[in-house]
């Protein structure tokens, strides 16, 4: 660049000639310079300033104009990202504990009519219910001719209906893939499956939902896509759960039972190995609910989690462990067993009329005698006795993961005078569930501490609190262990297995409200086994059972679900491991002296 | 020089255009592919659940249970029960083989047997 100089030498000798100051030269110069400086930089920024604005608009510019094509073009899946696993979004399996399956999955087809390609209606009509008996022809053939484009017509076939469909041949009837819900085991676990219907339905899919048992409580874990490939591991075991339904169906029919629950649980961990309920359902094809009358009356009712009964003297227990617990009695304290016990204006009777006297604790169990229970909680107060029973979990619905059980909550007095704690003590004016009995019981045996009853298989689980000392607990073991040496229950001496329990016989509540019926009874059989170190808790309940095999019909548990029980216990123990105690040659002796 | 780079860069362009159409190509052929597995796999793994349904279905206890009477002449299955689980004590164990019989006459009078039960009761004397 030629810099031009401030004072040009010929300018400045002629300012100088003609007198001027030189100086306003340079000054000039100096401006003019200044000025073209400020120019260019001007010109710079202007420039930059431009490119910038320009650089942004094409940035913004290209990302409004992806964002544009996002918004127009139908979402697809890429196609070079997609890894096997998810292709199917399907519900997750359901298994055993041992991973046997008890629901799957199986592509099957729906069944839909595009009435505007079909050709012709009246024989499509015809030809239908020719393969679907349940069509009517008349009916389908005004509905597929009153205007109409689209209608369903089945939701599930199976492939020799969907092969008698093709071979229609009518370009009007189509097919929508369906995923189906399956449990092959049909009618074993029912109550605890529940059962899966169908959500929102479209041509090329639709969305299986669960309506009850785990498929509902647990419906979100069991849609969730990243968990599709993992099947829900339940903590029962098909076989044992298999053989507690033959047993119990059996002495359910044998005891003219209208119904039965057993609920055989993991002494240490809360985990159900066999759940069930009878009568049951298949859950491929579940019947709808009642719409009147006793919910209890359908198959579907749960009794084992849904029923909430008055549980009977199995409730005795819990007094005298309380009773142990604060040192109010030791199990050799001889304790007035007088009857009556008049309370107010109660008098409090033992069963049959029977009049023990002064009998020690453990006898009190063994006998299964009110009076004497009564006046333990007597001693024990209402005030303990409420905390204690709501500290085993008897004033709140179990968390069990069933979608039945929140609403299965107990029947609980309101005020709580001596003679609710009275009867409360031996299983009166207080209804639970059975679920709640196995989880109190399991509290037993779990050395006092409680267990929270679970339908999943897991390597953790959540620990309890203490209720009882483990000292009291052997204590109370040692006293159902004697209700079946020389108690009520003495049909529960299973050969190999010390079984140690508690029998409940407890009139029904009639319906009205009125009372109770004088010959229908809730029997129920709460027992732990192996006595000596308690690993499983069986609690089995009979609806209005009753033994005619002798010239008397009998309606109490020592008759109707302890053999059950037994029965149960003897079957299942070895398919659990337990290997039994060597027993002398001959077996043990069963005594039937005390059978009420 | 400069003309000849020219051309040099013509026919990089060419030759790279090539290789991108090629490229091109074997991507889609290969994304092609990898749905054609993805379609196999889906359908191997439909199969494979509908045959482990099938499984469990043949083998639900209904059906065993019903197998084990139908065939119980040829099978003669019974329920596992307390009595078939045992103790390796319980096991009766064959008696040790008795010592080797001995050969020929054996003159049992010459044998010092009647010292016998003095030399005991005199043991038994020393420790009371």
């Amino acid at each position: 660049m030629i810099r031009t100089p401030l004072r040009p030498l010929a300018r400045i000798l002629s300012a100088r000639a003609r007198g001027e100051n030189p100086e306003a030269i340079e000054r000039e110069n100096l401006r003019l310079r200044h000025e073209a400086m400020r120019d260019r930089a001007r010109a710079m920024a202007e420039g930059r300033l431009v490119f910038l604005a320009l650089a942004f608009f094409m940035v913004f510019g290209v990302i409004g104009a992806r964002m544009g094509l996002m918004a127009a073009t139908v979402p697809e899946e890429p196609k070079s990202a997609a890894p096997g696993a998810e292709i199917l979004a399907q519900r997750a399996d359901i298994t055993d504990r041992n991973g046997r399956i008890l629901a799957t999955n199986m592509m099957t087809h729906a069944l839909y009519a595009q009435t505007n390609d079909m050709v012709d209606p009246a024989r499509v009509a015809r030809e239908l219910v020719k393969i679907f008996p349940e069509m009517n022809a008349e009916d389908l053939q005004r509905r597929f001719t009153d205007g109409r484009s689209f209608m369903w017509l089945r939701k599930v076939l199976s492939p020799e209906q969907m092969q008698k469909v093709h071979e229609i041949g009518d370009p009007g009837l189509l097919f929508g893939p369906r995923e189906m819900r399956l449990y092959p085991n049909g009618t074993l676990a029912a109550h605890v499956l529940g059962g899966a219907s169908f959500g929102a339905e479209g041509v090329s899919s639709a969305e299986v939902i669960g309506t009850a048992g785990i498929e509902k409580a647990l419906d979100a874990r069991l849609r969730d896509p990243a968990q599709a490939g993992q099947p829900l591991e339940l903590s029962l075991d098909l076989t044992v759960q298999a053989t507690v339904e033959e047993i119990l169906d059996a002495g359910m029919k044998m005891m003219n039972a209208k119904g039965a629950a057993a609920i055989l649980m993991e002494a240490h961990t809360g985990e159900i190995v066999a759940l069930a309920s009878l009568p049951n359902f298949d859950p491929n094809n579940r019947p709808s609910p009642l719409v009147q009358g006793d919910p209890s009356d359908s198959p579907l009712f749960n009794r084992a989690v849904q029923g909430v009964y008055e549980l009977g003297s199995t409730f005795k227990i819990f007094a005298v462990s309380q009773a142990l617990e604060l040192g109010l009695v030791s199990p050799d304290t001889i304790i007035d067993a007088k009857t009556p016990l008049v309370s107010g204006r109660f008098r409090i009777k033992e069963f049959q009329n029977h009049n023990y006297g002064m009998i020690p604790v453990w006898d009190v169990i063994a006998k299964s005698s009110n009076v004497g229970t009564a006046r333990i909680a007597l001693q024990v107060g209402g005030l303990r006795q409420q905390a204690f029973l709501k500290s085993l979990g008897f004033f709140e619905p179990t968390h069990v993961e069933l979608i039945e059980a929140p609403g299965a909550k107990p029947l609980v007095q309101k005020r709580w005078s001596d003679i609710v704690t009275i009867t409360t003590s031996y299983g009166h004016g207080l209804s639970a569930s059975p679920m709640h009995l196995a989880a109190a019981y399991g509290a037993i045996a779990n050395d006092g501490v409680t267990v929270q009853p679970t339908l999943i298989h897991s390597d953790s689980h959540p620990v309890g609190t203490r209720v009882i000392s483990d000292r009291v607990a052997r204590q109370v073991l040692d006293m159902l262990r004697g209700v079946v040496t020389h108690g009520t229950a003495s049909y529960a001496e299973v050969p190999g297995y010390d079984v140690a329990g508690k029998t409940g016989t407890a009139d029904k509540a009639r319906r009205d409200g009125k009372g109770y019926y004088k010959d229908k009874v809730v029997n129920t059989f709460a027992s732990i086994f192996p006595a000596d170190d308690p690993k499983y808790v069986l609690v089995v309940t009979m609806d209005e059972p009753v033994d005619t095999s002798g010239p008397i019909p009998r309606r109490t548990a020592g008759y109707t679900t302890v053999p059950i029980a037994a029965e149960i216990i003897r079957r299942t123990a070895p398919l659990l491991g337990l290997p039994p105690r060597a027993v002398p040659p001959g077996g043990e002796k069963i005594d039937t002296a005390n059978l009420e | 020089m400069r003309p000849f780079l020219y051309v040099l860069s013509f026919l990089a362009v060419i030759a790279s255009g090539f290789w991108a159409y090629r490229e091109n190509y074997a991507t889609q052929e290969a994304l092609k592919q990898v749905s054609r597995l993805n379609r196999d796999i889906a359908s191997l793994r439909e199969g494979l659940t509908l045959q482990r349904a099938e499984w469990a279905y043949l083998n639900r206890p209904d059906r065993l249970r019903d197998l084990v009477v139908l065939n119980f002449d040829k099978l003669g299955l019974l329920p596992l029960e307390p009595e078939q689980m045992g103790n390796a004590r319980q096991v009766a164990y064959p008696r040790p083989p008795a010592p080797p019989a001995i050969e020929g006459a054996t003159d049992t009078s010459a044998t010092p047997g009647k010292t016998r039960p003095a030399a005991a009761a005199k043991t038994d004397k020393d420790f009371p």
